[in-house]
C-alpha cells in the first residue's frame, strides 16, 4: 500500500513540477498525427521553437477521437498553458466551448475562421491554400513532360478541395490540355494516415502518365512522396517544406504558414499584446507560398509564378475556392 | 492431458477465474511494452486508475465509453448467439446516428421526450435497415456477413461524408458537421443532473444514455433468454440442421437476429449525438463498433459480462488517454497495442490456460469430494 502511494505521489509530483515556467503553449494535434512530416509536425516544431527561443514550458496532446479534443484541451488549459494551439477544423468546436472558460488563456484556431468567441481569446486562422496550391500547380505543369498530373488528398472535404482546386486551376493556367488525375485516400480519419494507400494511388496515377504528384493528406503523404521517389517522378510536398524527404524528387512543397502564425501568437502573448479575431491569410500576407530549397524549381518556372503571384495580390485574378462550391 | 468433463466445472471457475486470469496476464504483456518503451508500468497503473475513477469527471468520461461499448457489444452479442458474426456495428452506428439526427431535426415541433422517443427509434430503424441488407444477403444468398458488413462499414463512412460534405454540412463553416440540434433536444448531461443537486461539476460527455445503454441490456437479456424468438434464434445459432428440423426457419432468424443487432449498434448514436456532439462529426464512432466486438467475446456474449467488459475498456480508453498525455513516450498508438493484447489474450488465446485451470478445479473440488 505504502508503495502505491508513493507511485501516485510520484506521479503528482512529475505531473505539477512542469509548471515552474512562466509561460506554456498547449499543442492538440489533429488525426493525422504528430509525425505526419507535414501539417502536425509544423506545429510540434514551432512549438520547440517556442520552447528553445522563449523558454517557454510545452505540453501536447494527440486526441484519439472527437471527445477526446475538448478534455485534452481543457487538460492542457489546467496545467496552466498561456497559449493553446488547436490543429485543424475538427477542433473547432472544442475551442469553442474551452475558450470562454479559461478567459486568461490565449487560443490559436488553426483552419478554424467561423466560432464565435465571447471572451476575445482566439486567434483564428484560415489560410488560401487555393493560392498556394495554384502556383505549385503552376510549376508542376510547366515541369511536366507527359502532360499528366497528380493529385492525391487525404478524404474529400472542403479543406481539400481548395488545396485540389488551386493545383487544378494553376496547372491549367500554364497548360490548358493538361491531364490531371486527383484520388482521395479515403473517408474514415485512417485517410489521413495512411502511408501505403497514398503509394497504391501514387502508383496508379503513375501508370497512368503522371509525372508530377501533389499530396495534400497528412501523414499518408508519406507514402505519397516515397512512391514518387520510387518510381523515379516528382513530388510536390504540403503545409511545410518537405523537399529534404527525397532531394532529387521532390519538385517543390505548397507552403502553409501556421509556424509563423503559432511563433507570432505566442510572442504576442509573451509582451501582451495578444489580439482575437478571425484572420483568412493568403498569398497579399506571405502566409502561403512554395519552397524552392532542396526543390528543383527552375528560374524560368520562378519568374513565371512570380507575375502570377503578383496578378493575385493585386486582385487581377482570381484563384477560385472550391470549399466554397 | 485428459478433457475436463465441461458439466462438472464449476461456473464461477470459466466465468470468473478464466477471464480474471487471460486479463492478469494481458495486463502483465503490457506493462512490459510500457517497460520497453521506458516508461514506468507501475506508474502507468496508477495513472489509469487515477484517470478513470480519481476524480469525478473522469470517472464520468469512463462511464461515457462504457455507455458506447455496451451498445456495440450487445449488438455484437445478440448477432453472435445467431452465430453470425457482425462486425458491421461501426458503420451501423454511423448510419443510425444519421437517423437520431434526421428525426430529431424534423420533427422539433413536437415536445421534447416524443422527439427523444422518435429519435431513438429512429436510431434502430436506421441501424437495423443498415445491418438489414447484409442479412438479406446471408439469409438467401449466403453471402458471409463477416464480408458483408464490414464492406458496409466502408459504404456507411463514405456515403456519410459526402451527406456531410455536400448535403447536410453547416455551410457557415468548413469542417464535415451539420449545424447543432436546439438546444432544448439535447439529452441532460451528468453535469445538469448535478447541478439539482447543487453539485457543481465539470464538463463531462456523460449523459442519461447510460440509462439507455443499462435499459438495453436488459431488454437483450429479456429477448435472447426468455422469449420463444431468443430461444429460435439461439437454436440455429447452435445447429442451423436440427432447427430447421424442429420447424424453426433460420432465414427468418438470421433477418431478425442481424436487424436487432444493426439497431443496438445505432443507438450508439443516440449517445453521440443526442447527448455529446449535438450534431452528426464526421468520423464520430471513432472505432466503438470495433471495440464492441471485444467487449462482447470478453463478456461471454451475456448482458452480464458486457457490462463489466465495457466499464474494463472505458478504464482503459479514459486512463490511457491520461496516460499518454503524462507519459510522452506513451502515444495513443501504444494504447491501441494493449487493447490488441487484451484481446488477444479473452479472445484468440482463450483456451490457453482453460483445460489447465479447469482441471485444476476439477480436481481439487474431487478431491474435497472424496476427503
Amino acid at each position: 500500500m505504502k508503495k502505491i502511494l508513493s507511485i501516485i505521489s510520484v506521479s503528482f509530483a512529475l505531473v505539477f513540477s512542469s509548471s515552474a515556467f512562466a509561460n506554456k503553449i498547449g499543442v492538440v494535434y489533429d488525426s493525422g498525427g504528430k509525425f505526419d512530416k507535414s501539417f502536425n509536425e509544423l506545429a510540434f516544431k514551432t512549438a520547440e521553437r517556442v520552447k528553445n527561443e522563449l523558454g517557454w514550458g510545452m505540453v501536447e496532446f494527440e486526441a484519439s477521437n472527437n471527445t477526446q479534443i475538448e478534455q485534452g484541451m481543457r487538460k492542457i488549459a489546467d496545467r496552466g498553458a498561456s497559449l493553446i494551439v488547436a490543429m485543424g477544423f475538427a477542433q473547432a468546436d472544442a475551442v469553442a466551448a474551452v475558450a470562454p472558460d479559461y478567459p486568461d488563456i490565449n487560443f490559436v484556431a488553426v483552419d478554424v475562421c467561423w466560432v464565435d468567441d465571447p471572451a476575445s481569446n482566439i486567434y483564428q486562422a484560415c489560410y488560401k491554400e487555393h493560392e498556394g496550391s495554384f502556383l505549385v500547380g503552376m510549376i508542376a505543369a510547366m515541369a511536366s513532360e507527359s502532360g499528366t498530373i497528380g493529385f492525391v488528398g487525404g478524404m474529400d472535404i472542403p479543406l481539400i478541395r481548395k488545396f485540389q482546386g488551386g493545383y487544378e486551376q494553376g496547372a491549367l493556367y500554364v497548360n490548358p490540355d493538361i491531364n490531371i488525375l486527383a484520388n482521395m485516400t479515403g473517408s474514415t480519419p485512417e485517410a489521413w494516415n495512411n502511408p501505403t494507400k497514398g503509394a497504391e494511388l501514387t502508383k496508379a496515377q503513375i501508370d497512368g502518365g503522371a509525372d508530377v504528384v501533389y499530396q495534400a493528406a497528412g501523414g499518408t503523404g508519406i507514402g505519397v512522396l516515397q512512391a514518387a521517389a520510387d518510381a523515379g517522378i516528382m513530388g510536390i510536398g504540403v503545409d511545410t517544406n518537405q523537399n529534404w524527404m527525397h532531394p532529387g524528387n521532390m519538385l517543390t512543397s505548397m507552403l502553409k504558414r501556421l509556424d509563423l502564425t503559432i511563433f507570432e501568437q505566442a510572442e504576442k502573448t509573451a509582451a501582451g499584446t495578444f489580439e482575437s479575431g478571425i484572420h483568412i491569410l493568403g498569398l497579399a500576407e506571405g502566409m502561403v507560398g512554395y519552397a524552392t530549397e532542396d526543390g528543383m524549381v527552375t528560374s524560368a518556372m520562378e519568374s513565371a509564378v512570380a507575375a502570377a503571384a503578383a496578378d493575385i495580390v493585386s486582385g487581377s485574378m482570381e484563384v477560385a475556392d472550391w470549399s466554397q462550391e | 492431458m485428459a478433457t475436463v468433463d465441461k458439466s462438472r466445472v464449476p461456473w464461477w471457475v470459466s466465468n470468473l477465474i478464466v477471464p480474471l486470469v487471460n486479463l492478469t496476464l494481458a495486463l502483465f504483456v503490457s506493462g512490459l511494452f510500457i517497460f520497453i518503451a521506458g516508461e514506468n508500468p507501475f506508474e502507468a497503473v496508477s495513472l489509469i486508475i487515477y484517470g478513470s475513477f480519481g476524480y469525478i469527471e473522469g470517472f464520468a468520461y469512463t462511464l461515457y465509453y462504457t455507455t458506447n461499448f455496451i451498445f456495440t457489444g450487445l449488438a455484437f452479442a445478440v448477432a453472435f448467439h445467431c452465430r453470425l458474426f457482425n462486425i458491421g456495428g461501426e458503420g451501423q452506428a454511423y448510419i443510425g446516428g444519421l437517423g437520431v439526427f434526421l428525426v430529431a431535426i424534423n420533427f422539433s415541433f413536437l415536445p421534447v421526450p416524443i422527439v427523444w422517443l422518435l429519435a431513438v427509434g429512429g436510431a434502430v430503424v436506421f441501424g437495423a435497415a443498415w445491418a438489414f441488407i447484409p442479412a438479406y444477403l446471408q439469409a438467401t444468398r449466403g453471402s458471409h456477413v463477416v464480408i458483408t458488413t464490414i464492406m458496409f462499414n466502408f459504404i456507411a463512412a463514405s456515403l456519410m461524408v459526402f451527406l456531410l460534405v455536400d448535403v447536410i454540412r453547416d455551410t457557415t463553416q468548413m469542417g464535415p458537421h451539420t449545424v447543432a440540434l436546439p438546444e432544448e433536444q439535447w439529452f441532460p448531461s451528468f453535469e445538469d443532473f448535478a447541478a439539482l443537486f447543487g453539485i457543481k461539476i465539470r464538463y463531462s460527455p456523460l449523459n442519461i444514455s447510460f440509462l439507455l445503454a443499462i435499459a438495453a441490456s436488459f431488454f437483450v437479456w429479456f429477448l435472447v433468454w426468455k422469449t420463444r424468438w431468443g430461444y429460435e434464434m439461439r437454436a440455429v445459432g447452435h445447429n442451423t440442421q436440427a432447427a430447421i428440423y424442429a420447424g424453426i426457419s433460420p432465414y427468418k432468424n438470421i433477418i431478425i437476429a442481424m436487424c436487432i443487432s444493426g439497431g443496438l449498434a445505432g443507438l450508439l448514436g443516440v449517445n453521440e449525438i443526442l447527448g455529446v456532439h449535438h450534431k452528426i462529426v464526421a468520423g464520430f464512432p471513432a472505432g466503438y463498433g470495433f471495440t464492441g466486438i471485444a467487449v462482447a467475446l470478453m463478456g461471454r456474449n451475456h448482458p452480464i459480462g458486457i457490462f463489466p467488459a465495457a466499464f474494463l475498456f472505458g478504464i482503459l480508453y479514459q486512463g490511457g488517454s491520461e496516460v499518454t498525455f503524462d507519459m510522452p513516450n506513451i502515444t495513443r498508438y501504444m494504447f491501441v497495442a494493449v487493447q490488441g493484447v487484451i484481446i488477444l489474450f479473452s479472445g484468440a488465446l482463450e483456451n490457453l490456460f482453460r483445460p489447465q485451470i479447469e482441471n485444476f478445479f476439477v480436481n481439487r473440488l474431487n478431491l474435497k469430494a472424496k476427503a
